[in-house]
């Protein structure tokens, strides 16, 4: 295995994040005040392997002997997580001393969550899916019980960690079959395999666990029992993370199964599978959401209707698609952030409840991160000119060029029913009275506000120009 | 009827009855230690797919590690408090046998009408050589050479989750 | 015979001579038990209780550390015995393994996650009532000798 300088090149993403885990260790080791250092280390370290990988996005290549590959569609990848990440080490930084988890530990397993990320949407061999997977999956576990002493925190973390290890199981034994139907574990040999001869049986049952599996780290609806407690329980910052960049990596690899796909004979083998998955969780995520009184909940149930969003473009099958779905994970991801980074700000210590009520009044309390929030409601409900809109616009294109009709009517009819419960916020923001009891105190943080602002100016930015970069996306 | 086949049916019937007596015992520890009996005779299986390698694996680190984490789990929990799971809550044993039943039957139809791609024995030389543990070395530091290293930061992430999850003083 | 062949029969040896053994002194052995012979400490005090005694959790997170480095050492067995052919890039792989899990190790070093802290009472006991030194038995004579 020789590497030439221009892999290490196309690597540098990886080592890069690989060496900052070390260098935090080491940190966290020999310093007493370390983790004032590793937030604003992590926060740099992302920000910088953001950037990189967006400049090195024409690096196609594959190293490794063809078990990862670089550039195009996995540089965006790199850049959603990364950038991403660098915005919740923002919100973390006032946030992990008001939940009273201000260790140096929150950090490295943050790094740690992405590295396992960027290897997994990197893959193009099914070991390096698993193993980035189960590494991601391993800090998200820790981070969700991070409150060693909130009840809620430990229930979050044991209810993903037991759901999530069986659907790991699925996921290997799925893997497991497809390896016994075509005898290779690279997606290339995989595909070039069975398009030679008839496609075994064993093949569409392997596809159809793997499917499964990620469906239950999306959040798909039959899959979604864990989303609302492990949200509701896990510090809201983790959350942010959880339901942003970790939603897009697992994504990355069910478009890593899904993309061979489009160009073989028949590209819409799955789509009677993610049709129906799509709907349901569209139609449940949306109806669910309107009994909320919690906004984490609201917004879990929110995040199991947008999984059913970008399921649309997955039931296309088809390069619009595809290009739809990394363009809504890029736009979910910054406005899910924004509006979990405001909860954060708002949430009282302690035991108290994200009611939506406790948000009576908010535009005469602080107008700004009223303001902001209601931004990003619009955007989430997906009005235009916003990212959300054109998130949703390229999905419904897409399975409009499938010939798929109507489930893009019914995702517009799922956006309507939602729009209800996102304005609601916005109506008990502007036009409800504070009352006494749900007066809180809102948190000063000006690092917090600083990724807000960060992801408000992304989402309007994406709004503004969704032509050049789906156009990017489509270049490879 | 050869040695190997005589073999594999004798390891198989081992699996299975262990794997069913590691559901029906009630005391927790009586099914963690047929669990290790099963794990014992799974190695023994890998051994007659000449998987001598795996097999060594398999004792050292499901049969001894994880079993050993097993019963200090059974310990901690002081299991003869616990209710059954099923004792009251029949349907969800029905349930779950129904389930048992489904995945028994999916197994049977994928070995009797699946296609297991064919084409693929080889001879038991080269079978015996895939085995070799300096065979997986091999593969390790070239074809595998950064999931090997991805494993190293699993493992790491792992031994930090694992103490910030069970320190008892955490600072 | 190949290689399994001969430590199957080793193994089937083995599982032979024991259940022989066990059956011969079956066969051969008085057979009188008393309900004094089949308490489960005949000779000792009788049981108290239950013996499900709540564990500390420092066994489970020993135990813990002892799996993950257990891994660390299926997954090194291979890369030890071949790395030589790669020479220096094959060293450095396996070299780059062993250092995190080193860094791993340090990190629970530091943190004290591998000192075995002792009850609370223990240490009163061991602090309230001071035990005598213990002299060695050979400078004891010494000293004897010498006065």
């Amino acid at each position: 295995m020789n590497l030439t300088s221009t892999d290490y090149l196309n690597i540098l993403p990886l080592l890069l994040v690989g060496a900052g885990i070390l260098i935090s260790l080491t940190v966290e080791m020999y310093s007493k005040k370390s983790v004032g250092f590793l937030s604003w280390f992590s926060f740099l370290l992302h920000l910088l392997v953001a950037y990189y990988s967006l400049y090195t996005v024409n690096n196609v290549s594959s190293v490794f002997g063809g078990m990862m590959g670089t550039g195009g569609t996995v540089n965006i990848f790199y850049f959603i997580f990364n950038f991403g990440a660098a915005i919740v080490a923002l919100l973390s930084m006032d946030y992990i001393k008001k939940a009273e988890i201000y260790f140096g530990e929150y950090y490295i397993l943050l790094q740690s969550a992405v590295l396992g990320m960027m290897l997994m949407a990197s893959a193009t061999d099914l070991v390096m899916v698993f193993i980035g997977l189960e590494l991601m999956s391993i800090c998200f576990y820790v981070l969700a019980g991070f409150q060693r002493k909130n009840v809620r925190s430990n229930e979050a973390s044991l209810k993903y960690f037991l759901l999530g290890s069986f659907t790991t199981g699925f996921i290997v034994y799925g893997m497991a079959l497809i390896y016994g139907a075509s005898g290779s574990l690279n997606i290339q040999s995989i595909f070039s395999m069975l398009s030679a001869e008839s496609t075994p049986i064993l093949f569409y049952v392997g596809t159809l666990l793997f499917i499964i599996g990620f469906c239950f780290k999306i959040a798909a609806f039959p899959f979604h029992m864990w989303v609302p407690d492990v949200y509701q329980g896990a510090p809201t910052s983790v959350t942010a993370m959880m339901s942003t960049i970790g939603k897009a990596a697992a994504f990355s690899a069910l478009l890593l199964i899904m993309l061979p796909l489009i160009g073989s004979k028949n590209p819409q083998t799955f789509t009677p599978l993610f049709t129906v998955l799509s709907a349901a969780s569209m139609i449940f995520g949306s109806i669910v959401a309107l009994a909320q009184t919690d906004i984490k909940r609201m917004l879990a149930y929110s995040s199991i209707a947008h999984a059913g969003y970008m399921l649309i473009g997955l039931a296309a099958a088809n390069d619009t698609g595809a290009s739809g779905i990394v363009f809504y994970l890029a736009a979910y991801a910054f406005m899910n952030l924004g509006a979990f980074g405001i909860v954060s700000l708002i949430e009282g210590n302690g035991d108290t409840e994200g009611t939506i009520e406790s948000y009576a009044g908010l535009s005469d309390r602080n107008p700004l991160l009223a303001g902001l929030l209601a931004l990003f409601m619009f955007t989430l409900s997906g009005l235009p000119p916003f990212a959300g809109f054109f998130g949703k616009y390229y999905v419904f294109i897409a399975s409009l060029e499938a010939g798929n009709v109507w489930i893009a009517v019914l995702g517009a009819l799922s956006s309507a029913i939602s729009a209800y419960f996102y304005l609601r916020i916005i109506v008990v923001m502007y036009f409800r009275k504070s009352d006494v009891a749900s007066d809180n105190i809102i948190t000063e943080s000006h690092t917090s506000l600083l990724g807000i602002v960060i992801s408000a100016i992304l989402v309007i930015m994406m709004g503004l120009t969704p032509g050049s970069i789906v156009r990017l996306i489509n270049s490879f | 009827m050869s040695l190997e086949t005589i073999l594999f049916y004798f390891f198989a019937s081992i699996c299975a009855v262990t794997s069913v007596l590691v559901v029906v015992r009630r005391e927790p520890v009586f099914s963690a230690l047929f669990l290790v009996l099963n794990f014992a005779s799974l190695a023994g299986i890998y051994v007659t797919l000449y998987a001598q390698f795996i097999a060594v694996v398999q004792v050292i680190v499901y049969a001894g590690a994880i079993m050993v984490l097993f019963l200090f789990v059974i310990m901690l929990l002081r299991p003869e408090k616990e209710k059954s799971i099923f004792s009251g809550n029949p349907t969800l044993q029905k349930l779950s046998i129904g389930v048992g039943v489904l995945v028994f039957f999916q197994l049977i139809y994928i070995i009797i009408a699946g296609t297991i791609s064919s084409g693929k024995s080889v001879a038991a030389e080269q079978r015996i050589r895939t085995g070799e543990v300096e065979f997986i070395g091999r593969e390790l530091i070239t074809n595998y050479l950064l999931p090997f290293e991805s494993i190293a930061f699993l493992l790491l992430a792992a031994t930090i989750g694992a103490l910030v999850i069970s320190k008892k003083k955490f600072e | 015979m190949t290689e399994f062949g001969k430590i199957l029969a080793f193994m089937i040896l083995a599982i032979v001579f024991v259940i022989v053994g066990i059956f011969t002194a079956y066969l051969i052995r008085p057979h009188r038990p008393t309900d004094e012979k089949l308490l489960t400490y005949e000779c000792g005090e009788n049981a108290q209780g239950s013996p499900w005694v709540r564990f500390n959790f420092r066994f489970y997170i020993v135990a813990l550390i002892f799996l993950i480095f257990d891994v660390e050492i299926v997954l090194l067995v291979p890369w030890v015995l071949i790395y030589q052919e790669y020479g220096i890039l094959g060293f450095l792989t396996g070299f780059i393994f062993i250092f995190l899990l080193v860094a791993g190790m340090i990190y629970e070093w530091r943190k004290g996650d591998l000192e075995w802290d002792r009850p609370e009472s223990e240490k009163f006991m061991a602090n309230t009532f001071k035990l005598p030194k213990l002299t060695l038995p050979a400078k004891k004579i010494k000293e004897e000798v010498t006065n």
